[in-house]
This record gives structure tokens, sequence and C-alpha cells, in this order.
């Protein structure tokens, strides 16, 4: 048993109004960072698992996501980091 | 013809629809925990307004894993009826009572107002003591009520006439900007395709007396009691 600590990323999927993502756009145009043609605002959930490997975090995280913390119906999910620790 | 109304913690809508059903009504209703198992032979299942775990996550993410839920669901699946309102609504999106999903307000602003309806359909369980195409006025009480679903979703919404309730430009409002929450095809509430399960915004329960400013949520629950009792 070794313990992975697994990063991941939900963000509202892509097509889909994104009125938060849209007002911080917007407050960082008036900052002057013109250069900003889109946000999108997401959640970042850092997990720490105790299982066998990390094919098993992985697998572990992903149904975690497709069951709870990302809504299937509106939201994309990745893992973006798995480091054992 | 009883009522069975779960309380979430945080849920602040419950004691609203025990009142309704029960002073407004006059039948009986039992309040129900969510770590309760036993839904005590209720009728009909209500799902209350509020914010059920502090809306953590998603609104009614944590909710729909309450331990009641499970009997809500074979509740539902055994044809009994559900109405989720508000945060209930969000609950019976999460657990897939019902297609879609409630986001936040386009306008990313709590609303907290009485908003004009159009009553799309009066073929259902729910709505048999309105006249389709009827204007009412209900209170709303929301951050997250954007309605939002794949465009084949809507589609098959609007085709098996599941689209119950949508906002709608009242006489007095004219133009106005009338959908509150962005809410795609200005849907304010569904049933599901057995036409059992009811989800919608806006609060029935919270106009069924004048002195609340409308009494347009009372045929809602008339249509209940109609439907049992033929």
């Amino acid at each position: 048993m070794s313990r992975y600590r697994v990063a991941v990323q939900v963000v509202p999927r892509r097509g889909l109004l994104d009125p938060q993502g849209k007002a911080v756009a917007d407050a960082l145009h008036t900052l002057g960072f013109g250069g900003v043609s889109g946000v999108h605002v997401g959640r970042h959930l850092v997990l720490d698992l105790d299982v066998s490997d990390e094919e098993t975090a992985r697998r572990q995280t992903r149904e975690m996501c497709e069951r709870l913390l990302a809504n299937p119906v509106t939201e994309d999910f990745e893992i973006a980091e798995v480091t054992a620790s | 013809m009883k009522f069975g109304i779960v309380s979430f913690p945080g849920s602040n809508g419950d004691f609203d629809a025990y009142q309704s059903v029960v002073e407004a009504l006059g039948e009986e209703a039992v309040m129900l925990w969510h770590k309760d198992h036993d839904l005590q032979g209720s009728d009909v299942m209500i799902l209350p307004g509020g914010f059920s775990y502090g809306d953590y996550l998603r609104a009614g993410a944590i909710a729909r894993f309450s331990p009641i839920m499970r009997e809500v669901v074979q509740h539902a699946d055994r044809g009994g009826i559900v109405i989720g309102i508000c945060n209930g609504f969000q609950i019976a999106c999460e657990a897939g009572l019902l297609p879609g999903a409630l986001l936040r307000n386009q306008s990313l602003k709590f609303v907290c107002a009485p908003i004009g309806l159009r009553v799309e359909t009066s073929n259902t369980i729910f709505t048999s003591q309105y006249e389709k195409g009827q204007r009412i006025l209900l209170p709303i009480a929301h951050g997250d009520g954007r309605y939002s679903a794949d465009d084949e979703t809507l589609d098959r919404l609007e085709g098996e006439g599941q689209v119950v309730f949508r906002y709608a430009p009242d006489a007095l409002e004219a133009t106005e900007a009338y959908n509150p929450n962005g809410s795609m095809r200005d849907i304010a509430g569904i049933v599901n395709g057995a036409g059992n399960v009811l989800g919608l915004m806006p609060h029935p329960e919270r106009a069924v007396d004048p002195l609340l400013g409308s009494t347009d949520g009372l045929p809602l629950f008339e249509s209940i009691l109609q439907r049992v009792a033929v």
C-alpha cells in the first residue's frame, strides 16, 4: 500500500455559458490585461489515496470524478498530477 | 393523502412545504430526517428548497447521497410522486431522477423575487388544475437556477411535453428581462418521462395564501389531490 497525492481539475464544459469565467475575464481586461481572450473558473481538488499502485490511484480517481466530483452533464475533469508521497 | 417532506442539513423550505400542505391544503404531512430509511407511508415526497450541505461541491451533489434518497429514488421508480423544489430540483437532477443540471445564474446574482411563469401543459399530475398557457406568479429565491442540458435532451423534453413551467413576461413587465437566471429555453420546471417526478426552481409552497402575495401555487398541490381522488 502506498500513498499517492492526486490533483484533479474540474472545469465547465467548453461551449457552455460560463458567466463566472466571463466576469473574471472582464475584470482582467479592466486591469489592463487586454491579451486575455478567455477565462474558465473550475475547481482544483487534491486527494490523498492509500492504494496499491499508481494505476489504481488513477482508476479510482476517474471513477470518483464520474460519480461525484464532476457533473457529467456540465463539467469536464482532468487528472493533472499523480505523485507518490 | 400523506406528504413526506425531507429535511436535509441546510434545508430552509421544509417547514414552508409542511405549512402549505397542512394549513393551506388540509392534508397530512410528516417531516422526515435525511438519515431516515422509512418514508412512513408517504404518498407524495417533497424535496424542499434550501442549501443542503452548504451547496458544497455543487448544489445538491452531496444531498443525493443522503440515506433517505435511496428510498426516495425507489419510491419514484415505483411510480410514486416526487416534487423537487429549488434545491430539491437540484438534488433530483444530481440523483438522476430528472435530466440536466442547474448552474450558477447567468447574472452571478442570487435572485429573490416574484416571477412570471407560463404553464406549458395541463396534462400532468401536477398541473391539471391550471389552464395550458396560464400566466402565474410564483416567488423564486436561488443563485443556481440556470437549467442546462444538451440540445438532444432539450428537444426531447419539449417534444414529449415534459417542460411544465417556463419563465415568461407577464402583462405588467412587458419585455423586461423575464428569464431570471439564463435557463436554456426559459425552462423553470420539468417532469420526468414517466410524469411522476416534478422539478422546479420557483416555490409553489410559498404562494398558497393571499397574505403571501400569490395563491398561484395552490393549484399545483390541488392537481395532485385531484389525481389521487379519481
